[in-house]
């Protein structure tokens, strides 16, 4: 319950939590809704020195259209996300996704950039961003740099995200009118997803797996598949090739497996050709 | 006017839903020093050196305190009230540790510090030199004594408690037996998770005064005598205080060694001393509940009428024995037969210990057990019979005649009449069209199939008899007080043995005593939970504040009305026999003038200026009473469920329950019971279960893990009821508060079974998981394909 002690930084710009990014280096960890590293520091599975707070930096939290893309500010909170009318037209997976994250507590706390820099692979928006093939944007001292998605997830909790950098923006193509679906297999509403797949159809098909191995993961071989001409159901009996699922108390590896491919077809079916 | 019978808001919660409760962690105590639990990590384990140097070095740490510190302080062992047997084995246990870790969370030293946080810091710099043993996780393994924990007990056996009235009639009943089924049940263990964890303040008094205690618990009547027994502190100059109480359901029905250790850190530095339990920590060092084996056998004719039960129960104490463990299964021990007048009654049960946390009561303590057992046998007996769940409850109920009714196992169930709430829950959940829809979806192979599970139960509670309770060795008795004044200025107070903790007794108690003497319920005050206001009571559990501590109330507001109508005659110069009492006011037929309020007579009583000769000053009274007999609360409760085949998840998507607690004195709590009942069952049914790996760990600590329910994963609930009053109290009343818990985890697991009987699968172990679901399936899938 009690973390252990820590100092606290709230930066009052960008350019300030860079600075202080830069000043404590690995020590220093990054607060926004703090609702994947606040449990860590209370069981003590994460203690940092120093908790730099940027959950105050309103020009980090935005949903805008730039042409061909949405761009979504860091900060951005799950709720604005679900209630966005410019998701709910150009990227409605995103839109409800969002709205399927944690609980109410969750999503008026929580930011899209701390869900995707955490990388946890149990988390839903990773997976959604993978199908969507989005583009992060990091930001350092030095600038701007993108980062795709598919090069962000390095690692169990790990990114390629530099110490000193802040996850400034998100950038989603715009896919209106595309089929698209979102699976959420868990035992409580509330609970991380056992296993989900996020999934897009706009001609090709981008499909994002939650849970199914150490990183957020894309169902490579399902999307080669169905590039190639196969069809849903024998392109979902491919979702999990290539992942490594673990096992923990709400599923087996076999179990993972299977609903991956139950989810994915199920996914597929929902969003249409 | 009558209050009782309506749908009242409760008192308490404009207080409880606006922050204002106050509870023990929200006291403000100046200078009290925050204690720490060094929790064995082994789940079994010789306890070696102990190194605080590092602790006592950090800032802000004062003591760090082991077993043997601590020794002295203990007058004797933690306390069991329930040794069930002459000769059951109960192992000597201290609060702190001393030689030996039993269980992952035993404690094994103390921290004291001036803050909750320097506490939190130390704990992880006490360095103890563990030898770990072998874990026994298994109550098979347990019971072979291949690892025997308690060295100086020689066997992890506890105790074997027998109920076999007449074992020749079972034998026979066997023998004879046109059908014959024969059932193995596993009851996981539960961690109750409270809403409010537990917490304890010591505040010592000056000059030998000894100690104040406030504790999260539901019991600080019993609280009381036990902290006097463990520390030998004299109890007259204890005082123990549960503020308000964020929920038990029986895991605060128990005296707790951070209880002990709280009163005698602060004796021994002579300051207050406070400690709160964390989520996570709770999730071991709170008792869990159930935790047994069942093997049930049913013997019946070829009607399928049931002519014979049979049981046997393996029942894990845990590590050691906690207030009332041992005779958790015998509070289920004779109910097996359920609502079915079976003749023929055997009944034995073994209790063992393990490496894990000691188990207790948890919300209706062996009777869910019980019935879960028998509710789910009768569907096994129906498939051998060939009837349907309905006709073969139907066959078997004791009939609405046969009541007063005395069963084989040796109880009088006051009184029933269960067919009634069979049909009226079969008609609310609309059984026969989805009867019917469960078979077109059968017809057109839809991968998700519909289930509908029926259980009826009955349970005993009002708890107890006190006679009754000698008789099964209990160590105390089942009676309650309480107590009515009305004061000078014409609004009372009620004061209540029974102690809420959730339950609404403030509302309950309110409306009974507006009704009784004629005013409003809000010029009412129900004064509770602290054992210098309400010095004596037996606390709440078991259904039991309302049938007990309730009538004790009704009884006491019925000699203040007899007090107040000798003084009315008195005044008004009448016979008493002339007065009529209605609303508050005492009148006289065919003299209009002549009336006096309850409110002007509490007035006169206390300046007593003009009372009738030898009667004493003031308008009060108290009263203790001690029920005849148990009271039999019993309903139907009808589950439907989805369950998809190809991922194995199971949905609750209807559920319809009719109980009868006999007369209704608030229907939006027993509404509210009701609902909070049959989450918490069929919680255990889909969700929960602690899960200890082969070393005696708890993998889900957390409520991350460990699934406890949100009413997202539920459906609004169908409710009616029946009326049967009970004839064991004046108040016709029953108990209703373990109710929904008892009916509902076989009434989900039926529906479950009943959704895959095409597939061959007609038992699944609790919480049926979606893994457990679709491995089952699966296995099924295939055996099916081998046959053909």
């Amino acid at each position: 319950v009690i973390p252990v002690a820590f100092d606290y930084v709230r930066a009052g710009s960008v350019d300030e939590a860079l600075a202080a990014l830069g000043e404590h280096g690995d020590d220093a960890k990054l607060l926004a809704g703090g609702h994947s590293l606040l449990p860590l520091m209370k069981l003590r599975l994460a203690t940092p020195g120093v908790l730099v707070d940027i959950g105050r930096l309103s020009d980090l939290s935005y949903i805008r259209d730039a042409g061909d893309h949405v761009a979504i500010g860091g900060l951005t909170r799950h709720r604005a996300l679900e209630t966005s009318d410019l998701l709910a037209e150009q990227v409605p997976l995103l839109a409800h996704a969002a709205g399927q994250v944690g609980d109410p507590q969750v999503r008026h706390r929580g930011t899209i950039g701390g869900s995707i820099a955490h990388g946890d692979p149990a988390s839903d928006l990773p997976a959604v961003l993978l199908a969507l093939r989005a583009t992060v944007v990091a930001r350092g001292t030095g600038g701007d740099r993108e980062i795709p998605i598919d090069d962000l997830f390095t690692g169990f909790l790990e990114t390629a995200l530099e110490p000193t950098e802040i996850l400034a923006e998100i950038r989603v193509p715009k896919v209106p009118g595309a089929g698209w679906s979102f699976q959420k297999f868990n035992r409580r509403a509330q609970d991380w997803a056992i296993v989900g797949v996020a999934c897009v159809r706009n001609g090709t098909t981008g499909i994002g797996l939650v849970n199914m191995g150490s990183t957020p993961v894309r169902a490579a071989a399902a999307e080669e598949a169905l590039a190639g001409g196969a069809s849903a159901t024998d392109a979902a009996e491919r979702a999990d090739e290539g992942t490594e699922p673990t096992a923990d108390l709400n599923a087996s590896e076999e179990y993972r497996r299977h609903l991956a491919k139950v989810l994915v077809r199920r996914a597929l079916e929902e969003s249409g050709t | 006017m009558t209050v009782v019978g309506t749908r009242m808001v409760r008192k308490e919660d404009p207080r409880l839903l606006t922050g204002e409760g106050r509870y023990v962690d929200d006291l403000v105590i100046p200078g009290a020093r925050w204690l720490g639990m060094v929790r064995s990590p082994f789940a079994h384990a010789r306890i070696g050196s102990i190194d605080a140097s590092e602790a006592l070095a950090r800032p802000g740490v004062e003591a760090v305190l082991t077993g043997a510190d601590l020794r002295d302080h203990w007058a004797a062992p933690m306390p069991c009230a329930w040794p069930v047997t002459e000769d059951m084995r109960n192992p000597e246990h201290f609060p702190v540790a001393l030689d030996k870790a039993c269980y992952a969370g035993d404690i094994v030293a103390v921290v004291v510090g001036e803050s909750r946080t320097a506490v939190a810091d130390a704990l992880d710099t006490v360095v103890v030199d563990y030898d770990p043993l072998p874990a026994v996780v298994d109550l098979q393994d347990a019971v072979s004594d291949r690892v025997v924990i308690h060295d100086a007990l020689g066997t992890n056996t506890s105790y074997k408690w027998e109920l076999i009235p007449d074992a020749d009639a079972v034998e026979r009943a066997f023998a004879e037996a046109t059908h014959v089924v024969s059932e193995r049940y596993v009851q996981q263990r539960l961690i109750p998770a409270a809403m409010e964890p537990r917490g304890v303040a010591v505040v010592p008094q000056p000059h030998g005064g000894e100690a104040t205690v406030y504790s999260s618990t539901q019991i600080p009547h019993i609280l009381k005598v036990m902290l006097a027994a463990t520390t030998g502190t004299p109890e007259h100059k204890l005082r123990v205080i549960a503020p308000s109480v964020g929920g038990g359901f029986g895991s605060k029905l128990d005296v707790y060694a951070e209880e002990l250790i709280a009163l005698a850190v602060a004796k021994q530095l002579g300051v207050p001393t406070r400690w709160t339990e964390g989520r996570t920590e709770g999730a071991t060092a709170t008792i869990q509940g159930r935790g047994q084996i069942q093997d049930i056998e049913l013997a019946a004719d070829a009607d399928g009428k049931v002519t014979a039960v049979r049981v046997n129960l393996l029942a894990d104490m845990g590590a050691y024995l906690q207030l009332v463990t041992p005779g958790i299964p015998l509070l289920g021990a004779f109910l097996y037969h359920g609502v079915y007048d079976i003749p023929a009654y055997s009944f034995t049960c073994t209790g063992v210990f393990t490496t894990m946390t000691p188990t207790d009561a948890y919300r209706g303590a062996g009777r869910p057990e019980a019935t879960y057992a028998i509710e789910r046998a009768m569907e096994s007996l129906a498939r051998a019979v060939g009837v349907g769940p309905d006709e073969i409850r139907r066959r078997n109920y004791i009939r609405a005649d046969q009541f007063p009714y005395s069963s084989a196992p040796g109880l009088v169930f006051d009184s029933g009449d269960y067919e009634p709430s069979l049909d009226r829950a079969l008609e609310l959940i609309g059984y026969d069209d989805l009867r019917a829809e469960q078979a077109a979806r059968r017809e057109r192979g839809d991968t998700k199939e519909l289930g509908i599970g029926i259980s009826t139960y009955v349970e005993m509670c009002g708890l107890a008899p006190s006679r009754v309770l000698a008789s099964l060795s209990y160590g105390a008795g089942g009676w309650e007080s309480g107590a009515v004044r009305v004061l000078p200025t014409g609004t009372v107070q009620v004061v209540s043995g029974a102690t809420p903790h959730g339950q609404g007794h403030e509302t309950s108690w309110s409306m009974i005593v507006a009704d009784k003497l004629g005013v409003d319920p809000d010029a009412i005050e129900v004064l509770h939970s602290d054992t210098a206001i309400s010095p004596t009571g037996m606390d709440t559990y078991g259904s039991r504040s309302l049938s007990v501590g309730g009538t004790a109330i009704a009884m006491a507001a019925d000699k203040v009305v007899d007090k107040a109508r000798a003084i009315a005659a008195h005044q008004l110069e009448v016979s008493e026999d002339d007065l009529t009492f209605a609303d508050g006011v005492f009148s006289v037929a065919g003299s209009p003038d002549k009336e006096l309020a309850i409110q002007a007579i509490a007035f006169q009583a206390f300046t007593a200026h003009d009372l009738p000769d030898g009667m004493e000053p003031g308008l009060s009274s108290e009263v203790t009473w001690d029920p005849p007999n148990f009271t039999f609360p019993f309903g139907t409760h009808i589950a439907v469920v989805e369950v998809d085949t190809e991922t194995g998840e199971v949905r609750l998507v209807d559920y319809a329950a009719v109980d009868d607690c006999g007369n209704q004195v608030n229907p939006l709590i027993v509404e509210g019971q009701v609902h909070g009942g049959i989450v918490q069952g069929v919680a255990q049914a889909l969700w929960e279960g602690a899960v200890f790996d082969d070393d005696g760990t708890l993998r889900n600590p957390t409520l991350m893990d460990y699934l406890v329910p949100s009413p997202m994963e539920v459906p609004s609930f169908k409710l009616d009821h029946t009326t049967t009053p009970s004839p064991t109290n004046p108040l016709g009343v029953k108990g209703i508060g373990e109710a929904g818990t008892i009916g509902s985890a076989p009434a989900a697991v039926n529906a479950i079974c009943d959704a895959l009987s095409p597939y061959g699968i007609f038992d699944i172990e609790m919480p049926a998981t979606p893994e457990r679901v679709w491995q089952a399936v699966t296995a099924a899938r295939a055996s099916q394909e081998a046959a053909k």
